[in-house]
């Protein structure tokens, strides 16, 4: 429980505001963080939180773009394809990193193991710097395909060296 | 150059506070705490004619003196949801010169004597806006910010609030409802945000682009005479232009207000890439019309005044070029793309009308399309036209009649009907 696991976040971020209500965005984030996607009973716990009923925290949840309404991979990619990046090839660019990570290069989606969902998105604010992606919310810019091949095997290889770490442990 | 707004440029390490407050930094709130009435700061700006530069051009000055004076509670909203495709410059600022739109939130909220001052980053700033909020709690402790700041007995702590993606929340007053936990829909005005009911918490509320703001510091120190030096008569003071698309070198410019769109292009942005011809210009991202590259675009002034009477609107200044190449109906496309998946879907006209173009784009690119649905595209932006409650709905409309007035034969080789005309003949 979110309540429970963080009171003193929780109370921070109330204290920022005049209103309960207020806090939604910033608890979904925190829920998101907690649970990876925002969850049934996720939302259920939003809600109660700051007083609202549980389907308007849907709605809003429903309503951003970064917010989780599934699962995603571990690793979220948010590829800009919008129009001035689209201009310096960030089509191909997103086209290309789908078919390397073996998903829809129309769409994108999520790799069969889990660690990758990649999506295309709208202007990301960083256009001069094209082609950009998000990963988890950190940007990466002036990327080519090499360079973003290469980042996705650090990244593999970052949740492999985690998965033994954990094997480990247990 | 030295620059007003990017001192960073100027001054690298100017994101840090002792760097900040070393080179000027911080002063022109001192001044205007301890030296001036509220009533004299909102009349500096409203003399030194400093327009919004988030893409109305409204005067900041006026909009500020519009606050009722015997409202208990009151806001500054800082609009940091840069979204419109082709803006970066408040990320740079935010990033780089942060203090500075700090401060200039801080003047604005002393001049209306706000309560609180909130920053609404959109989520994509996610790392900007955490370390904004270290810059916060830096100023707080030099008592620049939240309790009895320099003792004057008026409290204005400052709170950053991030979106979560939506493009629509750049509309004040959707953004108003983001920040309240409401729907990111926009309102139906009046009252406005500046009126009792219409602002954050529906208490009135002044909200501000964060390059608007980050000029007042400047403006304070240097007064309104001099800013008005800078521009042109109607459009006075510095301005970031945001350079990207088929640029040679894509980035932020702080230039003159006035300066042409040749000496932005050519002289400032070392011209088209790849030695191309240009084509067209969009002068403020998706959101204006497009313009063809002739020579009475390019000498045009990039004033608000002087935009207009070619076509277009320089809104916030997000300068897209296209080359010789550009498929201007795929262009078109790109961005009602973008409008169909931004539209809120609270009025018919946008939600349904930006649906039915994106649909025709996709027909029209897949080769799929009829010389009737060149006809439909036409007709929808006029059954859109004044029928939105905000101005994204007629944002929206202007991909498809600015591309179909200055590029008409491009959407005929797409559907056809010149190879049917010339078969004909
Ligand atoms: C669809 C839409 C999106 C907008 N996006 C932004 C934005 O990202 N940033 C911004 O400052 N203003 C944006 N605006 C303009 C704001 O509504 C508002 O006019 C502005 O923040 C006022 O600040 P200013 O007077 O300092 O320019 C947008 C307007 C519309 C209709
Ligand atoms: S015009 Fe479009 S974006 Fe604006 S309120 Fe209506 S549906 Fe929403
Ligand atoms: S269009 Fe890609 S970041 Fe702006």
């Amino acid at each position: 429980m979110l309540a429970e696991k963080y009171p003193e976040r929780i109370k921070q971020i109330f204290a920022k505001y005049p209103d309960k209500r207020s806090a939604v965005m910033p608890l979904l984030y925190l829920a998101q963080e907690e649970y990876g996607w925002l969850t049934e009973e996720a939302l259920r716990e939003v809600a109660g939180l700051c007083d609202i009923d549980p389907t308007q925290a849907r709605s809003i949840a429903g309503f951003y773009t970064m917010f989780a309404e599934k699962p995603k991979g571990k690793y979220w990619l948010q590829v800009c394809t919008d129009l001035p990046c689209a201009l310096r090839g960030a089509d191909q660019f997103f086209h290309e990193l789908c078919e390397y990570l073996g998903v829809d290069p129309e769409h994108g989606g999520t790799t069969d193991d889990g660690l990758f969902t990649v999506e295309p998105v709208m202007c990301l604010a960083a256009c001069d710097k094209a082609p950009v992606l998000q990963n988890n919310f950190h940007f990466h810019e002036n990327l080519n395909i090499e360079h973003a091949k290469q980042l996705i095997e650090k990244w593999r290889a970052e949740a492999a060296a985690e998965e033994d770490k954990d094997d480990e442990a247990e | 150059m030295t620059h007003i707004l990017l001192r960073n440029r100027d001054i690298p390490d100017i994101w840090q506070f002792e760097t900040y407050t070393a080179n000027g930094g911080y002063e022109a709130l001192r001044q205007a705490v301890t030296e001036m009435t509220p009533d004299e700061v909102i009349q500096v700006v409203l003399d030194s004619n400093l327009r919004g530069r988030g893409g109305a051009g409204f005067p900041a000055g006026r909009k500020w003196s519009f606050i009722p004076k015997d409202a208990k509670t009151k806001y500054v909203v800082v609009n940091a949801d840069e979204s419109e495709p082709g803006t970066f410059k408040d990320r740079e600022l935010l990033e780089k010169n942060p203090h500075q739109v700090i401060e200039g939130a801080l003047i604005a909220a002393y001049a209306i004597q706000a309560s609180g001052v909130y920053i609404y980053c959109r989520g994509e700033f996610w790392d900007l806006a955490h370390a904004l909020e270290e810059r916060i709690a830096e100023a707080e402790a030099a008592n620049l910010a939240g309790e009895d700041i320099l003792g004057s007995g008026w409290s204005c702590p400052v709170r950053v609030h991030l979106g979560a993606g939506a493009y629509i929340c750049g509309e004040e007053t959707a953004l108003l409802n983001s920040l309240q936990g409401l729907l990111g829909q926009p309102r139906v005005r009046p009252p406005f945000p500046a009126q009792m009911g219409g602002g954050l918490y529906y208490q009135p509320t002044v909200v501000n682009n964060v390059e608007t703001l980050s000029n007042v510091p400047w403006i304070i120190r240097n007064g309104a005479e001099a800013y008005r030096q800078i521009g042109t008569e109607r459009s006075s003071g510095p301005k970031i232009f945001c350079l990207s698309g088929h640029a040679a070198n894509p980035g932020n410019y702080e230039l003159p207000l006035g300066i042409t769109f040749r000496e932005l292009i050519f002289e400032h942005g070392g011209g088209v890439w790849k030695e191309k011809a240009l084509k067209a210009i969009l002068p403020s991202g998706a959101s204006g019309p497009i313009l063809p590259a002739t020579d009475e675009v390019l000498e045009t002034p990039l004033t608000y005044e002087d935009v207009a009477a070619v076509g277009s609107t320089l809104g916030s200044a997000s300068v897209i070029l296209l080359d010789e190449d550009t498929d201007i109906v795929w262009a078109a496309a790109k961005m009602i793309h973008f409008f169909k998946h931004e539209s809120c879907g609270k009025c018919t006209p946008c939600r349904e009308g930006t649906y039915w173009l994106d649909r025709i784009y996709a027909r029209l690119l897949s080769g799929q399309a009829t010389p009737h649905d060149l006809e439909v595209l036409e007709t929808v932006p006029q059954q859109m036209d004044g029928l939105t409650l905000c101005a994204l709905g007629q944002f929206a409309r202007s991909p498809v009649w600015a591309t179909l007035e200055h590029f008409r034969e491009e959407y005929e080789q797409y559907v056809g009907l010149r190879e049917a005309k010339a078969e004909r003949a």
